[in-house]
């Protein structure tokens, strides 16, 4: 099982890197969301981006940029180029074809992430010039590194489903598109919308509860999500229904 | 049940779609290590019947066993020990040809030695093995069907599923196509079901043949049992001098089934193969002045349009 996942996820690599038109579209998207995350900001913090928790919330929002444009193409992308009743017809397993397309995604977001991450960290040794190393506290190095994870899977997650269901690669990335935005915006307008009486009760339970303990709260609640996107997409998942989708 | 020499069952295979049958109690057997020709015009179930033995979809009645395999319920044996070329060729486009093939022959685990040997092995014999580092995208469509049946072979099935493997290739490459295909599976001794509407591919290809119409299987047998129904073998004589005595004369022979004039040609319908010696010399002693004796028999085309008329 885990080497036809690891075949899986081979091929969604090498299709990835070899796409065509791919490769400047890939390049000006990470220098989007590079030069912020790796270069500006950590410029502008200097010693604190280090040490504060900031770049945690950072690698959160990374991967829901950058897996969505991968994973979309997951399903969609070879029902539209017809190689996806191939694949079906071969030895592998449902699972395993569902999660070496996850898989592939999820590394995809979070291998960038932490790349990211390091190319940050280089740009304040650089910048303080203090003389000595600075690195990660290991809290917040272990907060980058589960955090990205857990919204890489988030978003390879929904993707999946999303592209389970999609008739071609373009029908993907506009829901998963909506999806993201929904996902980054809906809390955050969601408690706007809230009346002050109710905002402010909200604000009283934030300040109130351990910070550790809300933090390894909310990494439950995402970890239970990844778990119930997975099911649903193991669920959605029937060779008949994508033989004749 | 499949025995050795029957490499898949059918019994009463019925598939519906909606309220329409696609695939109506279709029962067959195809033997082991020979090419079955699965024929039928456009939407006539034969994709369908495919997809069910391959355990991609589930009838809706009946059954089928490949290689042993029960295709409802261990379907994923049956996929393990099949090659399939369906209706489209399944080629990842932006991978090179080689790497087509090494996904798919670490699918079905091969070791990485003997992957590297047989993908060579296959691409030579294939004559592609020099343009094994191309990306796939920038193969004519012929190239990319034989990869694909490199692919379909890679891992020694023991069965082979194709379907329409030579459509909407031109003739030089549908040609090279069915070569390839005939020397493989002569070579792998591996069975192969084929589907296609091409009457010559049939011809030239399989040794069994079952014919398919509205979901329903109208004959099946070898070519020449179906040609048999269609029409025994017969003999055209041109010439000149054909009278009624002389045609009356002919039809008296025990080997003559049927004599009549078609457009100054004299066709003799036969009951079996026979020397057709006797029969010219009685014409030419009735004074027949004999320019052209062609000895033939009916085409799979004719006896597949013949079935068609029947059905109808």
């Amino acid at each position: 099982m885990i080497a036809d996942i690891l075949t899986v996820m081979w091929k969604e690599w090498k299709e990835f890197l070899t796409r065509r038109g791919r490769t400047r579209g890939t390049i000006l998207t990470l220098l989007v969301l590079l030069a912020p995350f790796s270069i500006f900001f950590p410029l502008q913090m200097g010693r604190d981006w280090v040490e504060s928790p900031v770049a945690i919330g950072f690698a959160l929002w990374m991967p829901l940029f950058l897996v969505p444009g991968v994973v979309a193409d997951s399903f969609a992308g070879e029902r539209e180029r017809h190689t996806l009743e191939t694949l079906l017809a071969s030895r592998l397993s449902d699972r395993a074809i569902l999660f070496g397309k996850t898989g592939a995604a999820v590394i995809y977001g979070w291998g960038l992430t932490l790349a990211a991450t390091l190319l940050a960290l280089i740009t304040v040794n650089i910048s303080s010039r203090g003389g000595e190393l600075l690195l990660y506290p290991p809290a917040i190095g272990l907060g980058i590194a589960v955090s990205s994870l857990l919204t890489a899977w988030l978003a390879a997650g929904i993707g999946v489903l999303v592209s389970l269901r999609a008739s071609s690669v373009r029908q993907a990335q506009q829901s998963m598109s909506i999806a993201m935005m929904l996902l980054l915006f809906v809390p955050v307008f969601g408690v706007q919308a809230l009346p002050d009486e109710w905002r402010a009760h909200v604000a009283a339970i934030l300040t109130a509860v351990n910070v550790t303990m809300a933090v390894l709260g909310a990494a439950v609640l995402v970890v239970m999500l990844d778990v119930g996107l997975l099911a649903g997409a193991m669920m959605r998942f029937r060779r008949a229904r994508l033989i004749l989708g | 049940m499949t025995t050795n020499h029957t490499a898949i069952h059918i019994e009463n295979l019925t598939r519906d779609f909606g309220k329409v049958r696609a695939l109506d109690g279709l029962s067959l057997d195809v033997p082991a290590g020979i090419i079955f020709g699965f024929l039928g015009p456009n939407g006539a179930g034969k994709t369908t019947t495919l997809n069910l033995l391959l355990g991609l979809l589930e009838p809706t009645a009946g059954h089928a066993v490949v290689l042993g395999f029960d295709t409802r319920t261990q379907a994923d044996e049956v996929r393990a020990r099949t090659g399939a070329l369906l209706e489209h060729s399944g080629i990842y486009e932006q991978l090179s040809a080689e790497d087509n093939l090494e996904f798919y022959g670490r699918v079905y685990r091969l070791p990485p030695a003997e992957r590297r040997a047989r993908i060579q092995e296959l691409l030579t014999h294939m004559g592609l093995w020099e343009r094994r580092k191309d990306s796939a995208g920038k193969w004519s469509k012929g190239m990319k069907q034989k990869l694909a049946l490199a692919r379909a072979l890679l891992h020694r099935p023991a069965l082979i599923f194709l379907d329409e493997p030579t459509a909407g290739l031109d003739v030089q490459a549908a040609v090279a196509v069915r070569d390839d295909l005939a020397s493989l599976a002569a070579r792998e001794g591996v069975t192969v079901f084929l589907t296609t509407h091409n009457m010559t591919e049939a011809e030239k290809l399989c040794g069994r043949v079952g014919v398919i119409r509205q979901g329903r299987l109208v004959a099946l047998g070898n070519p020449d049992e179906l040609r048999a129904r269609a029409g025994g073998p017969h003999v055209e004589v041109v010439g000149r001098g054909f009278t009624a005595e002389v045609l009356a004369q002919l039809r008296a022979q025990p080997v003559v089934a049927a004599a009549e004039m078609k457009n100054e040609h004299l066709t003799i319908d036969l009951h079996t193969e026979t020397d057709t010696a006797p029969l010219v010399g009685l014409l030419v002693g009735a004074g027949v002045q004999v320019a052209e004796v062609r000895r033939g028999k009916a085409s799979l085309e004719e006896v597949f349009l013949t079935l068609m008329e029947e059905e109808k």
